[in-house]
């Protein structure tokens, strides 16, 4: 019998040691972490800069740079790898304020999005964001997109954004990308993509209370039936409850 | 083209790659039931319940006697870290009529139902461990189930939901949970989240593992975010007031243990704050980073299983706490990534569990317990695949994906996971990727009624207190099927919020003197004559991984209550 599994996200030290600089002061650690567990094996206890430790979150975007490399790079600490000589400062938090909005005020086309953000207007297509994203997104198409009042294109663009921040930090339209997108994919699931016309039936059909007297019977059945029932629909088949009297459940 | 593995991995890899075109097509069969309880019986850690190393029974509080793994006994068999003595509960902080805890899915779907129920924003308070909408719901990959298919019905996910959970689920949450499933699709629809959908509005469905109808809806394989962050963007632009980085350490009680709000800690002040509540619900999610059984885990960093502790102080009980998720696709490889969740979509769309020596060894949409025991199974038997970090994994063929959808369908409809693995140069849309189980999700918790009342052992429920979410039980039983999860989270969220509101407008604010914290005292005299010796304080609130030679800078470490969670990991 096996015992207890021994891959726990203690950090295994295997082998080589580099030096990293946390905000300027060096620490050894092993070549193979992630610079989110390399603060941790370094003694920093994580608050900020931390959360799903996965990358669906954003929350750990870090800037680093390179032994003898000029270049500022911005990644996301828990999907990077630590390099010898890197420079790393997380970013706790990236400053915006998020509007309040009622999307049922509002219509699916880019004078919504421009009436909240007016500084779309003044992207410079520089590509800055499109270079700082760490899930490989381009928020400069997403944001042109919008000013073409293509917001399908746009949300589809920056489906996978994680609000990470590294974009607006970099633009020099100040825009706060994160919040643009987010409005302009509720647009779209909410005004563009049609609606599930077999869900809303479904929710009619419950909500009238077509299910409740075959539930009722359902619920109470003895767990062998149920069995029986379960293999019989996992095979495809429709359900077919035994014949009973509504209410009179065993 | 280089290869994307060492070579001792990809002699392996090759062995797969020679059985793939007649795999492409096999029909797998299904394992009986009982099958299925002799693989689990063999190889799955939640059958181990004699080994003290796993298991062993609480020796305090309302659920005393009952057998949980031995890292909830360990949070439970704790001294709560807020010393009562401590604590000026007479300056008030903020006035809640709902007091949410946690703002994953069902704490934001909380906070919106009770909001439309006529709460209004500024009366709801709102705690979060780290920053807004940190939480496992914003991680879910894979999808949502709901019965609004032509061959489907709420009968048939009921017996999914039932047998998925061993027979052993609460029928009447069941039930309440397939009910509302078509109806919570089309609230996020109506909120905007971007489903997939066919060019005529209709939902793209998968099958879930363990289920007999396709139900899953998607939105790529980032369904978790686009939900949470759609229901986030809803409660800021209503005016949600949240107090972020503010975990809730304890709730407050009065002399009939009523709950009448919590006590938080602000984690950067390093200071409590005092809610004082009509109404209060624990959404706090689950418990993957106790590392149960001494597993990875996908879980956010905050999953440490603190509403259950909170709550069982409060009285509640814990049901189906025996029984933990292990995911049978956790990333084996590369090291920087072990535990991370490899979506069941990835199954739901072709792929195949392989061993080492190339053989699909069970069909690929059993119940995860199924395949995650099978999994151990083959790597004991020796037919696993060993990392250089001594890591074992067996296959998930995603090569399979393409060849069945045509070219791109991987790249489409995984975006996330082509993405992990592009970042260490693996296109897993042609070569396979290593797996083993990974600690994935808490089937037990608080026990609940159909109000979303948390209940006591009796079954009465304890006075204002709700909760919803992963950190409840009694909904999937012993086993929850994938997609259940923010289906649960939405139906008893709301519920939760419902209730809660409906309740505060018939209850006075509770006065000063209502505000207490002696259920603490209480529970740690029981703890103290129960014969635990122990120094471990809980909850928990985030887990050490501090390196063992922690080279810390001058002035950390200081003493403070968060400090003494400390030897709970070392
Ligand atoms: C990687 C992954 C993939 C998944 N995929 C799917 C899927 O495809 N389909 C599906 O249905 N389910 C899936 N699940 C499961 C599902 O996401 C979770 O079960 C569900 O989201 C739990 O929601 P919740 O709101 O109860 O808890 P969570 O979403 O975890 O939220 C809990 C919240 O409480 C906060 N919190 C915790 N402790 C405290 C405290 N002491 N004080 C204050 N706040 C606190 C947390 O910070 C967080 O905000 C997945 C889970 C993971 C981890
Ligand atoms: S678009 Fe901006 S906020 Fe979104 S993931 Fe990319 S850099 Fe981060
Ligand atoms: S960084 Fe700003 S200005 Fe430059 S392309 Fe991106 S959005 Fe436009
Ligand atoms: S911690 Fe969430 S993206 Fe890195």
């Amino acid at each position: 019998m096996p015992s207890k599994d021994t891959t726990t996200e203690k950090n295994e030290t295997t082998g080589n040691l580099v030096t990293v600089y946390i905000m300027g002061k060096p620490y050894e650690v092993p070549s193979e972490l992630t610079i989110m567990k390399a603060q941790e094996y370094a003694g920093y206890r994580l608050i900020r800069g931390v959360g799903c430790r996965g990358g669906f979150c954003g929350a750990c975007t870090t800037i680093y740079r390179k032994r003898e490399d000029y270049k500022l790079y911005i990644d996301l600490a828990c999907q990077t790898k630590v390099e010898d000589g890197m420079y790393l400062v997380q970013i706790p938090f990236v400053p915006a304020e998020k509007p309040q909005w009622n999307l049922e005020d509002l219509e699916a086309n880019s004078d919504s999005i421009i009436h909240f953000f007016p500084e779309i207007t003044r992207c410079v297509s520089c590509n800055a964001c499109t270079q700082a994203c760490p899930q490989n997104l381009s928020p400069m198409r997403a944001i042109q997109a919008i000013r073409r009042n293509d917001l399908k294109m746009a949300a589809d663009l920056s489906f996978d954004c994680v609000s990470c921040g590294a974009c607006s930090v970099r633009c020099p339209a100040e825009i706060t990308h994160y919040h643009v997108f987010q409005l302009v994919r509720r647009l779209v699931g909410r005004y563009v993509q049609k609606r599930a016309e077999h869900t809303a039936e479904r929710v009619k059909e419950i909500e009238a209370g077509e299910y409740d007297a075959d539930m009722d019977i359902l619920v109470g059945l003895p767990e062998e039936e149920l069995k029986e029932l379960f293999v019989r629909i996992r095979e495809g088949n429709p359900l077919q409850l035994p014949e009973r009297e509504v209410g009179k459940h065993d | 083209m280089t290869e994307p593995y060492p070579e001792y991995m990809m002699e392996s890899v090759r062995k797969v790659e020679a059985t793939r075109e007649e795999r492409k097509d096999k029909e797998f069969d299904r394992v009986s039931d009982d099958e299925a309880m002799e693989i689990l019986k063999e190889w799955h850690p939640d059958y181990r319940k004699s080994d003290p190393e796993f298991f062993r029974e609480i020796a305090v509080g309302p659920s005393k006697g009952k057998t949980v793994p031995t890292e909830v006994a360990n949070v439970l068999e704790a001294y709560p870290w807020v010393d009562p003595k401590s604590v000026d509960l007479s300056v008030i902080e903020h006035d809640a009529e709902v007091f949410v805890i946690g703002t994953g899915g069902a704490g934001l779907a909380a906070i919106l139902w009770a909001n439309n129920e006529g709460v209004k924003m500024e009366d709801i308070v709102v705690s979060t461990k780290l920053r807004l909408g940190d939480s496992n719901s914003k991680m879910s990959q894979g999808g949502i189930q709901a019965c609004d298919g032509e061959d489907d019905s709420p009968l048939i996910h009921w017996l999914d939901v039932m047998s998925g959970g061993h027979w052993t689920n609460d029928r009447t949450l069941a039930r309440q949970l397939v009910m509302n499933g078509p109806s919570m699709i089309k609230w996020m629809e109506l909120l905007g989240a971007e489903f997939d959908k066919h060019d005529d509005g209709g939902m793209q469905e998968l099958m879930a593992g363990g289920a007999s109808r396709k139900r899953i809806h998607s939105c790529k394989d980032y369904t978790g975010l686009e939900l949470e962050r759609v229901l986030m963007d809803e409660a800021l632009s209503r005016g949600m007031r949240v107090l972020e980085f503010c975990p809730t350490v304890s709730l407050l009680t009065d002399d009939s243990s009523n709950v009448t709000g919590g006590l938080v800690w602000n984690l950067e002040t390093e200071e409590y704050h005092v809610v004082r509540a009509k109404t209060t619900v624990i959404a706090t999610g689950g418990f993957g980073r106790l590392h149960v059984a001494g597993f990875p885990t996908t879980n956010h960093y905050g999953a440490t299983c603190d509403g259950v502790v909170m709550a069982y102080r409060a009285g509640a009980d814990i049901v189906h706490m025996q029984s933990t998720q292990y995911h049978p696709t956790g990333a084996a490889y590369p090291e920087q990534i072990v535990g991370l969740l490899i979506t069941e979509k990835c199954r739901s769309m072709g792929a195949q569990l392989v061993d080492a020596e190339g053989e699909a060894f069970i069909y690929p949409l059993e119940t995860r317990d199924v395949e995650s025991a099978a999994e151990l199974r083959q790597i004991r038997e020796g037919k696993g695949v060993k990392t250089s970090t001594g890591q074992m994994g067996v296959w998930l063929d995603t090569p399979l994906i393409d060849e069945i959808r045509g070219e791109g369908a991987f790249e489409e409809g995984l975006a996330a996971i082509h993405r992990l693995y592009a970042r260490f140069d693996i296109d897993a849309s042609k070569y396979p990727v290593l797996v083993h189980p990974t600690l994935h999700y808490q089937n037990g918790g608080i026990a609940i009624n159909a109000d979303a009342q948390a209940i006591q052992p009796n079954g009465e429920p304890i006075g204002r207190l709700f909760t919803a979410g992963e950190t409840t039980g009694g909904v999937h039983g012993d086993n929850r099927l994938m997609g259940n999860s923010w289906l649960e989270l939405l139906v008893y969220g709301r519920r939760a919020g419902i209730s809660a509101a409906r309740l505060a407008s018939k209850t006075k604010m509770p006065r000063k003197s209502d505000l207490k914290l002696t259920h603490l005292t209480r529970y740690s005299e029981e703890l103290q004559k129960s014969g635990v010796k122990t120094e471990r304080c809980s909850p928990i609130i985030l887990p050490n991984y501090l390196g063992e030679n922690t080279m810390a800078p001058v002035g950390y470490g200081k003493e403070t209550p968060f400090d003494r969670r400390l030897d709970l990991f070392t």
